[in-house]
């Protein structure tokens, strides 16, 4: 499985602020290697936001997405102990899902 | 119609010297608010992350931990560790900085065979463990002030071959350290260049290394830093921990005394 | 020890089976915009979302820096006061693609999302506002992007 994500869930008033650095290349496909070749696109295409085990967002991305990317959400009415679950899949059909408990 | 409080706040602009130009975002303030926006989530957080797990692992032909590993301060003293590396180690009789050190334990307590590490490449198999887990050990000391050890003479020794490699001029472009690092208010596009041969203040320097290089998305420890600093100058790349990597990190680490550290750091 | 290759083959292989068997859930199973990330301009991107034509509107705030210092990391945000957001996007005019991320919001997140972006160039970006009628509205800054120095 890739490498954990880090997942940081605060508290906000009325909200949680989650933040999440993912562990990715985010390859283009544009860049080439040193033989010229292109270096094959390999990018997170999609990821899942969950409270609680409820999904409340769903992103698709393209390979413009920084490597390591990093994303900044707000989940309404989170409250100190829920859990918030993030989740990716890339093109290659690789997956990662990472948890954590609001704070 | 003249109004008094306009005259008022015109001389008081005109007091305090102010321009046109106040009203403009210079480049470095462009910069430094980009910095900031990216300060919260450094990717380097995912290599500690790993750096932590590889300490507290048990790997290797002899299926140990690092966790009994000494940096200095005692078998399994990570905290603070960072702050006064490089320093004498007795146990192999030398003066030793973090990376070198790593590989001690990885041999010694993992059974790891240092020297073929030390062929490897940056980022390549267990050398980017290496990487990991100086990421991890230096942000064990983040908030220290640098405090390395001078009581040893072979310390002494080696702060006083890094002052001499720093100035030491060679390569085809008669390069030194000094050449980037050695003069006030430099910089290289928008980098800024700390001066080195004193101390440049806290957060700089090598107070800001390791650090994660935004523009190749790379995890960088100082073996790397200075790496890449000679190719820069267009020396040969030292070996990986060799004594002129050691004596360096010795004369700025203790240049930089109580230089606040800001590890593991965001640069471009 | 599992070779990438084989781990990756090993999740794809799971992944199918999951999917055979109806237990992945329906938003990864939904197919990614091919159409909408293929598009170069504001206008085609929405249009390959289903959306309606794009006006500007104070409704939508598009955050991030004036001047990047490196076009591989751009810190940006997309937001929207408007009541009812459905999808918030960002699109870096210049890119080879224009569109870089798109978020489909529930009624339990804020209609106020960050990540970071290659940008190859100077360039717009705009964060775009889907509503659940089809009405889409936008912001636009432009960000500086510079080549920096040797590596400080």
């Amino acid at each position: 499985m890739a490498d954990p994500m880090r997942i940081r869930a605060q508290v906000a008033g009325d909200k949680a602020t989650v933040r999440v650095l993912m562990s990715h290349e985010m390859e283009t496909g544009q860049r080439k290697d040193s033989s010229g070749k292109a270096i094959p696109a390999w990018f997170i295409q999609e990821v899942t936001v969950a409270h609680n085990g409820a999904p409340v967002m769903t992103a698709q991305w393209g390979p413009s997405v920084s490597k390591n990317p990093f994303m900044q959400c707000a989940i309404k009415g989170a409250k100190a102990g829920d859990k918030v679950t993030v989740s990716w899949t890339d093109n290659k059909g690789d997956k990662r899902t990472d948890e954590a408990t609001v704070s | 119609m003249k109004h008094p409080i306009t005259l008022t706040a015109l001389a008081a602009l005109a007091l305090t010297g102010a321009t046109a130009a106040w009203a403009q975002k210079t480049a470095s303030d462009g910069i430094a608010e980009y910095r900031e926006l990216l300060a919260d989530g450094n990717p380097a957080e995912l290599f500690e992350v790993k750096g932590e797990e590889l300490w507290k692992k048990a790997r290797g032909p002899k299926n140990a931990s690092l966790e009994k590993c000494d940096l200095g301060k005692g078998p399994g003293v990570v905290k603070g560790a960072w702050a006064e590396l490089p320093r004498y180690f007795a146990d192999t009789g030398r003066v030793q900085d973090l990376e070198s050190r790593l590989l001690t334990c990885m041999e010694t307590l993992q059974g790891f065979k240092a020297a073929e590490i030390a062929k490897l490449d940056f980022g390549k198999g267990e050398m980017a463990n290496v990487t990991a887990l100086s990421t991890w050990i230096s942000g064990q000391s983040k908030g220290f002030g640098f405090n390395l050890p001078q009581n040893h003479a072979l310390e002494r020794k080696m702060y006083a071959l890094g002052e001499k490699a720093f100035f030491y001029r060679g390569g085809p472009m008669d390069f030194s350290c000094a050449s980037c690092h050695g003069e006030e208010g430099k910089r290289i596009r928008l980098q800024d260049l700390p001066v080195l041969y004193k101390n440049p203040g806290d957060g700089l320097g090598m107070a800001a290394w390791p650090a994660y290089r935004v523009s190749n998305g790379q995890m960088w420890g100082m073996q790397q830093r200075l790496s890449d600093c000679y190719r820069l100058q267009r020396f040969p790349n030292p070996d990986f921990a060799s004594d002129v990597t050691i004596a360096l990190q010795t004369y700025m680490g203790v240049n930089q005394k109580g230089a606040k550290i800001i590890t593991p750091a965001l640069k471009r | 020890m599992q070779t990438r290759r084989e781990m990756l083959a090993h999740s794809a292989t799971v992944v199918g089976l999951l999917g055979a068997a109806g237990m992945l859930p329906a938003a990864a199973q939904a197919a990614w915009n091919e159409a909408a990330f293929s598009a170069k301009t504001l206008a085609d991107v929405v249009k390959a979302m289903g959306g309606g034509a794009p006006a500007e509107s104070k409704d939508v705030t598009v955050t991030g820096p004036d001047i990047a210092e490196n076009g591989a990391v751009v810190p940006v945000g997309a937001s929207s006061s408007a009541a009812g957001v459905k999808r918030l996007m960002l699109l870096v005019e210049k890119n080879p693609n224009a569109l870089a991320a798109s978020f489909d919001l529930t009624d339990k997140v804020e209609a106020n999302v960050t990540t970071r972006v290659k940008m190859g160039q100077s360039s717009n970006v705009y964060a775009v506002a889907m509503m659940g009628d089809g009405k889409v509205m936008y912001a636009v800054k432009e960000i500086k992007v510079t080549l920096g120095g040797c590596g400080g």
